[in-house]
């Protein structure tokens, strides 16, 4: 054991750099796309009358760009990085991994192509068109293959417990995704679901839930295990919390989707197991965050410091914050009033904006110093990119909560007469503030976005410039 | 120094930790469970409208206040059972064409390629048909949804947002002038409308190729595929027929029309349980 490590291990980290630049790109691109169709209900004359960039064909886009453009780089990178450092070993296949890079990329560029096109399959977080899934299949099998391969080649003993997270994620990402995309083809355009109503509802939010949940938490999971250890210093704080997290969030993630089609023609024990479930994933979710908040006993000094370590901190904030929410709505009376609302958007994007995002600005700030082996070209952009992102996401979050919830009692209230107080289109004019308030805090977010891209963007060619600099100097 | 030898949990999950395959195998057998206990039985038990082949439907028992189960064919159509044998049609319409309240039918060619639209445009994102069993959806929009209302919807559209209101029960309720005035130009309508305008579907002709292996693919669904008894050969043939001449806009406003009206609903009929 110790022999092998005695010698070092040339990793595989060029194909960590290009996911990372990615990831760098496709979060100012996705969360743009968010503002703008965030606008479109603001101000619907944005829709141009140009049928490729209205609401209903701009916003899978929106969605699509972040969750499988942006949160995918993000985890190939992360994935990529910690599985190869954790194990002491390079990639089990680098030619393999480029094949995942550009694979990944292509789709995204067909799903930029298709969905204003309107190829749409109409199943939520999963538009594409059926030979994008196709596709997608592939791509992610040779990155899951490829992951768990890696694994096998480890040269320490044990599996780091950031791997159990990305290896469930990437299982039961296969999964979803295979089983909810069949479908039969009409042409190249059109396919349609093999399943209806209420098996396909089903389907559908099994997917809808716990794919983006599990996406955007187990594989993110790994991020927290890896990263806030490494940037504080400071070992996990309870390696039994995590097996019990890892082991009840795995088993029980899945069950959640259900909580989505509370009183609707699902049979109604379906949908309250998934309640209950859902209640019961606030136990591993905050066992979790207190694990990843606790792992800095000892180093709560360096937050004054270390601006990396804010997203990282914050993130798990957001985390505890929307898996505490999440169950709340999943409560049967609570969903009555929320569901069809903002308050869904709000809650996903307390999770998206606030946890996902937030762990995913902190970890690439930390990869690409030592990726690049250089400190970041300007520290007190990483503290203003922090507060500009805290400062979107909760003016996001507030709006959505309050127009959520408005729009919840605004359509139940009844007059003193026993008529409904309000028609729909009153609801839909009270939202507009909170629609605007919705844009602007997307914006500041973006703006975020924007600042990483161009701190990260000149620290690599600081990193260049220093390189290029020695090179001339050995020569001389 | 090295404590790789000791344990920190169990000896159990050390192995697992130690060994790729076996925590690869646990991990997808965890994952697995969920999905199979909510959704395998949803294929089996009654009031899941799975009527394929199965007049009864797993068994479905709607029942009236004296305790009486009503007939599935009421909520069902089966034009073997129906005193209306055929799907309507606007191009050759027959006293013997089905009527609102013959229960749960197939979209027509022309409902189908308006169907389409409807999801291309992304629609369901801002608009859900299913309407909750509470007083104040009642009030607003109608009668409950039931499962058998969306049993022809490969990809059901029951949505998970109101940024408009529900239109699970929109048909009939407006004239098709109106419709059309409103989706060209909603805020024409309704000024406080946020949604785009739709004009442009009034330029767009109907692909009747498409249409027809719509038609054709809805019979070849593994689960609860449209009956041949229902998309005969005739009517798939005659199908192109049915969208000759026809716009988007005529197909979705046609799609539109017919939401919600197929079951008549009859008072004090649990329709859920």
């Amino acid at each position: 054991m110790e022999a092998k490590l005695a010698t070092p291990v040339k990793y595989d980290m060029d194909i960590v750099r290009w996911f990372t630049i990615a990831a760098c790109i496709y979060a100012v691109v996705g969360t743009l796309i968010g503002v703008y169709v965030a606008s479109e209900l603001a101000f619907p004359f944005l829709n141009f009358d140009i049928p490729e960039i209205t609401f209903g064909r701009l916003r899978p886009l929106h969605t699509n760009a972040v969750i499988f453009a942006f949160g995918g780089c993000v985890l190939m990178a992360t994935g990529f990085y910690i599985v190869q450092r954790t194990g002491a070993t390079k990639l089990w296949s680098n030619t393999l991994a480029w094949f995942t890079f550009w694979g990944w990329n292509l789709i995204i560029v067909l799903a930029v192509i298709t969905l204003p096109l309107g190829l749409s399959e109409g199943k939520e977080y999963a538009e594409l068109p059926w030979w994008v899934d196709i596709m997608i299949a592939v791509v992610w099998l040779s990155y899951g293959f490829n992951y768990i391969m890696t694994i096998g080649i480890r040269t320490t003993s044990h599996i780091y417990v950031s791997n159990w997270f990305t290896m469930g994620m990437i299982v039961m990402i296969t999964y979803l995704h295979v089983v909810n995309s069949l479908a039969i083809p009409v042409d190249w355009a059109t396919s349609y679901s093999i399943y209806s109503g209420v098996q396909d509802a089903m389907i559908q939010w099994w997917w809808g839930h716990n794919a983006v949940g599990f996406y955007l938490t187990g594989g993110f999971l790994g991020i927290m295990y890896y990263f806030i250890p490494k940037q504080s210093g400071r070992p996990v704080f309870s390696y039994r919390l995590s097996v019990l997290h890892f082991w009840t969030l795995t088993f029980g993630y899945v069950w959640l989707g259900a909580h989505h089609l509370q009183y609707t023609a699902l049979p109604d024990w379906t949908g309250s197991l998934g309640a209950a479930i859902s209640l019961a994933m606030i136990i591993p979710s905050w066992g979790g965050a207190m694990n990843g908040m606790m792992t800095l006993s000892g180093a709560w000094d360096k937050l004054r410091t270390d601006y990396i370590l804010r997203f990282l901190v914050t993130a798990m904030a957001f985390y505890a914050m929307s898996t505490f929410d999440g169950p709340v709505m999943a409560i049967k009376s609570v969903n009555a009033l929320s569901h069809y609302t903002d308050w869904t958007v709000g809650h996903v994007h307390a999770g998206a904006l606030g946890w996902m995002s937030m762990i995913s600005f902190g970890a690439i700030y930390h990869m690409v110093k030592k990726l690049w082996n250089t400190e970041m070209y300007s520290d007190r952009l990483v503290n203003v990119h922090f507060w500009i992102a805290l400062i979107g996401a909760t003016t996001y979050v507030v709006a959505m909560w309050v127009s959520g919830i408005m729009q919840g009692l605004m359509w139940r209230d009844y007059d003193e007469f026993g008529t409904l107080t309000y028609t729909f289109v009153e609801s839909v004019s009270a939202m507009h503030p909170y629609y605007v308030m919705r844009a602007v805090g997307g914006a500041i977010f973006n703006l975020g976005a924007w600042i990483m891209l161009y701190n990260v963007v000149m620290t690599v060619r600081q990193a260049s410039a220093v390189r290029g600099v020695n090179a001339v100097a050995a020569k001389a | 120094m090295s404590d790789h030898g000791k344990f920190y949990s169990t000896k159990f999950q050390d192995t697992i930790e130690r060994k790729t395959v076996l925590m690869f195998v646990l991990t997808a057998v965890a994952v697995a469970v969920g999905g199979i206990v909510e959704i395998v039985p949803l294929f089996y038990l009654p009031n899941t409208a799975m009527c394929q082949n199965d007049p009864t439907c797993n068994n479905t028992q709607h029942k009236d206040l004296q305790g009486n189960a009503i007939p599935m064919d009421k909520i069902v159509w089966n034009p073997k059972t129906s005193a209306h044998t055929t799907l309507p049609s606007l191009a050759n319409p027959q006293p013997t064409d089905w009527q609102p309240g013959d229960g749960v039918r197939p979209y027509t060619a022309l409902e189908t390629a308006g169907r389409q639209v409807f999801i291309r445009e992304g629609c369901f994102l801002c608009h859900s048909q299913m309407i909750r069993p509470f007083r104040d959806e009642k009030d607003r929009y109608g009668h409950y949804s039931i499962a058998e209302e969306s049993m022809y919807d490969h990809t059901y559209q029951w949505g998970s947002k109101r940024t408009g209101p529900d239109i699970a029960r929109v048909g009939g309720k407006y004239s098709d002038e109106w419709h059309r005035k409103h989706l060209k130009y909603p805020r024409d309508v309704v000024p406080e409308s946020v949604m785009p305008n739709f004009f442009f579907l009034e330029k767009n002709p109907i692909d009747a190729v498409k249409t027809t292996k719509t038609l054709e693919v809805m019979t070849k669904m593994p689960f609860n595929p449209v009956p041949k008894t229902i998309y005969t050969e005739s009517y798939i043939a005659g199908a192109a027929k049915e969208v000759e001449g026809k716009t988007e806009m005529d197909a979705v406003i046609a799609y539109l029309q017919s939401l919600g009206n197929h079951v008549k609903f009859e008072e004090g009929v649990n329709y859920r349980d």
